[in-house]
Parts: structure tokens; C-alpha cells; sequence
């Protein structure tokens, strides 16, 4: 998977968000000074790559009411873990959904699923459906509350290759 | 970002089917919110006012590419680290001081303070995570993601 300086300008410019307008990629391109047809080659080049994932909207999860979430984590079995990962990561009230290594002994968990939920009563419901996923593959579990939000800068793209 | 739930007048029905509908994306073509509001029966007009009224009341936090992070080049890993509740505001001061900590959260374990770092390379993971080791005294585990899961997580509204 690799990208070109144009593809980056293209996903440098949309950072923000792609154009409310008509033909938002014509916009784009006239940002960077690329022509429209240009544009939606590489855009839709680049998400059969999987490098865009899709073009959509992302909730403000605590604006619609789902105010609660809880980082859970499992101790699955390494041989089966691929398998029910996906499954997890599938679930529509998982955010994330990695495969970690473990840090023996103070953390013997390899799989993090991110619950989201209206309140911990419904994080603590989804987690036992993840629980029953996993079966007699996990040996243990936690779930690991946030109180606050000590830093959110979120990733910026570099504008340049380094 | 907003972190408060909106009154429940704020989204109509066609609020809400926009909401979910846009979580699955677009078509990349020359008219995409056109071809939405075909297949809502909305206007392109009404779909363009639509998502930005509810950008600017914070229904969405953004609409545009979701782009796969390390495919632009970068590294990222999850750390975690056990601070003594006396010291937790001093080692706060000093992981967040670093500009390769992208968030952090205080979370309820022994393990009590989660970040992930965003670098350029895997060596500056390292070279960046060694020096907060430096810095406070106190060991922090790494957790790169080994495998990311394709992810289902839609928010109904």
C-alpha cells in the first residue's frame, strides 16, 4: 500500500472534511490543481486499496446519547484470536477492535474491543455478548473505564513525505 | 467536540436516517450527496444543508475520508503506564509535553494513564517512549496493534 505526493495533497486537503458543495470533488481538485475526473481516479483508486476506507460521516457519539464507553480487553487463545477478533470488531457497538501483544505478567490480555453505549449498564450488557463470543477461548477478562480525557489532539497528516 | 447529549427535538426523522445512512458512506462519483438524495427521496439541496446544520450542532464530528492512518506513513502505538495517584499530575505534565502523545486517558486499573504516540517511523516509538521512562521513572508498556479488525461500530440515531 503506498501513495504518491498527489494522493497525499488529495487526502491532505479533504482532512478537514470533503466539500458540502454539488461536485465536491471538482472542488478538491481545484484546491490542488488537479481536474475532477483526476480527483475521483485516485480517491476511488485509493479506497480499493483499502488506504481511504470509505467517504462518510463520523457521529459525535456523546451528541446522540452514547454517553458511556468501556476499553475491554480479553485473553483469547493466539490460535483462534484472528478469528473471533473479526467477529468482535464486527459487532455495531464496537469502535475498535485490536489485537495487541500482551505484556506478561502485569497484562496477559491480547485483544482490546472499545464499547460504546447510552449508559454502563449497556456497555456491561454488550460486553457479556462479547464474553459469549469468545467462549471457553478467553481465560480472562477486564474492562477498563475512562474518568478523563487527559489529551485529545487527535493525528494530523504531515503535509509532506519525510 | 461536543460531549453533552442533544435535546431530542434537535434531529427530525430525516435527521436521523441521514445520520445512520451517512456512517456507511458515499459513492465516489461526481454528484454523491445527488445520488443520497435519490435514494432518500431528498433534494441534493436539502442533503447539503442537512449535513451541515448538523455538523454546526455537533451531531457529527466530521464528514469526509476515513483514511487508514499508517497507510500515510506513520506509527502508532498504545502505551500504558502505572502512576502513583500523588504523582499524577507531575507525570501528566510531563507525557503530555511531548507532541507525539495524540490522546490520553485516565483510566480506572492499576494501569491508570493510556496513550497512544503517533510518529514517523517505529524508532521514534521507541526513542519517544524510552525518554517518558526517562523523564518520570516509571516503566510504560507498548501495545502496537498487531492486527486491526474491519470495524461494524455504527451509532444509532
Amino acid at each position: 500500500m503506498s501513495i504518491d505526493a498527489t494522493d497525499r495533497k488529495i487526502l491532505t486537503a479533504t482532512q478537514g472534511g470533503l466539500p458540502l458543495a454539488p461536485r465536491p470533488f471538482a472542488v478538491v481538485g481545484s484546491w490542488i490543481g488537479l481536474d475532477e475526473a483526476e480527483v475521483i481516479a485516485r480517491v476511488s483508486a485509493m479506497q480499493e486499496q483499502g488506504i481511504i476506507r470509505r467517504i462518510a460521516a463520523a457521529p459525535n457519539h456523546y451528541a446522540l446519547g452514547m454517553i458511556a464507553n468501556g476499553m475491554s480487553v480479553w485473553d483469547v487463545a493466539d490460535e483462534i484470536a484472528e478469528t473471533l477478533g473479526a467477529q468482535v470488531g464486527a459487532l455495531d457497538f464496537v469502535s475498535h477492535c485490536y489485537l495487541r501483544p500482551r505484556a506478561l505478567p502485569e497484562w496477559p490480555y491480547n485483544l482490546f474491543a472499545m464499547i460504546h453505549g447510552t449508559n454502563r449498564d449497556e456497555v456491561e450488557s454488550h460486553r457479556a455478548e462479547i464474553e459469549k463470543i469468545l467462549g471457553p477461548a478467553c481465560r480472562t477478562r477486564d474492562i477498563l473505564y475512562s474518568t478523563r480525557i487527559l489529551k485529545k489532539t487527535g493525528v494530523r497528516l504531515r503535509k509532506e513525505a519525510s | 467536540m461536543r460531549r453533552t447529549p442533544l435535546t431530542p427535538d434537535a434531529l427530525d426523522d430525516i435527521d436521523r436516517a441521514l445520520i445512520n445512512r451517512l456512517q456507511d458512506g458515499i459513492l465516489v462519483t461526481q454528484t454523491p450527496y445527488a445520488m443520497l438524495g435519490t435514494e432518500m427521496g431528498l433534494s441534493e439541496d436539502d442533503v447539503l444543508t442537512r449535513i451541515e446544520r448538523l455538523r454546526g450542532i455537533g451531531a457529527l464530528t466530521r464528514f469526509g475520508p476515513f483514511i487508514d492512518a499508517a497507510a500515510m506513513g506513520g506509527a502508532f502505538c498504545l502505551c500504558a503506564m502505572e502512576v502513583p495517584g500523588d504523582r499524577f499530575e507531575t507525570v501528566l505534565t510531563l507525557v503530555n509535553a511531548h507532541d507525539e502523545v495524540a490522546h490520553n486517558y485516565e483510566r480506572v486499573h492499576r494501569l491508570n494513564m493510556w496513550f497512544v504516540l503517533a510518529c514517523e517511523s517505529e524508532s521514534e516509538i521507541t526513542r519517544v517512549a524510552d525518554r517518558i521512562e526517562q523523564e518520570t521513572g516509571i516503566t510504560v508498556l507498548r501495545f502496537p496493534k498487531l492486527k486491526e479488525f474491519f470495524i461494524g461500530f455504527r451509532v444509532p440515531a
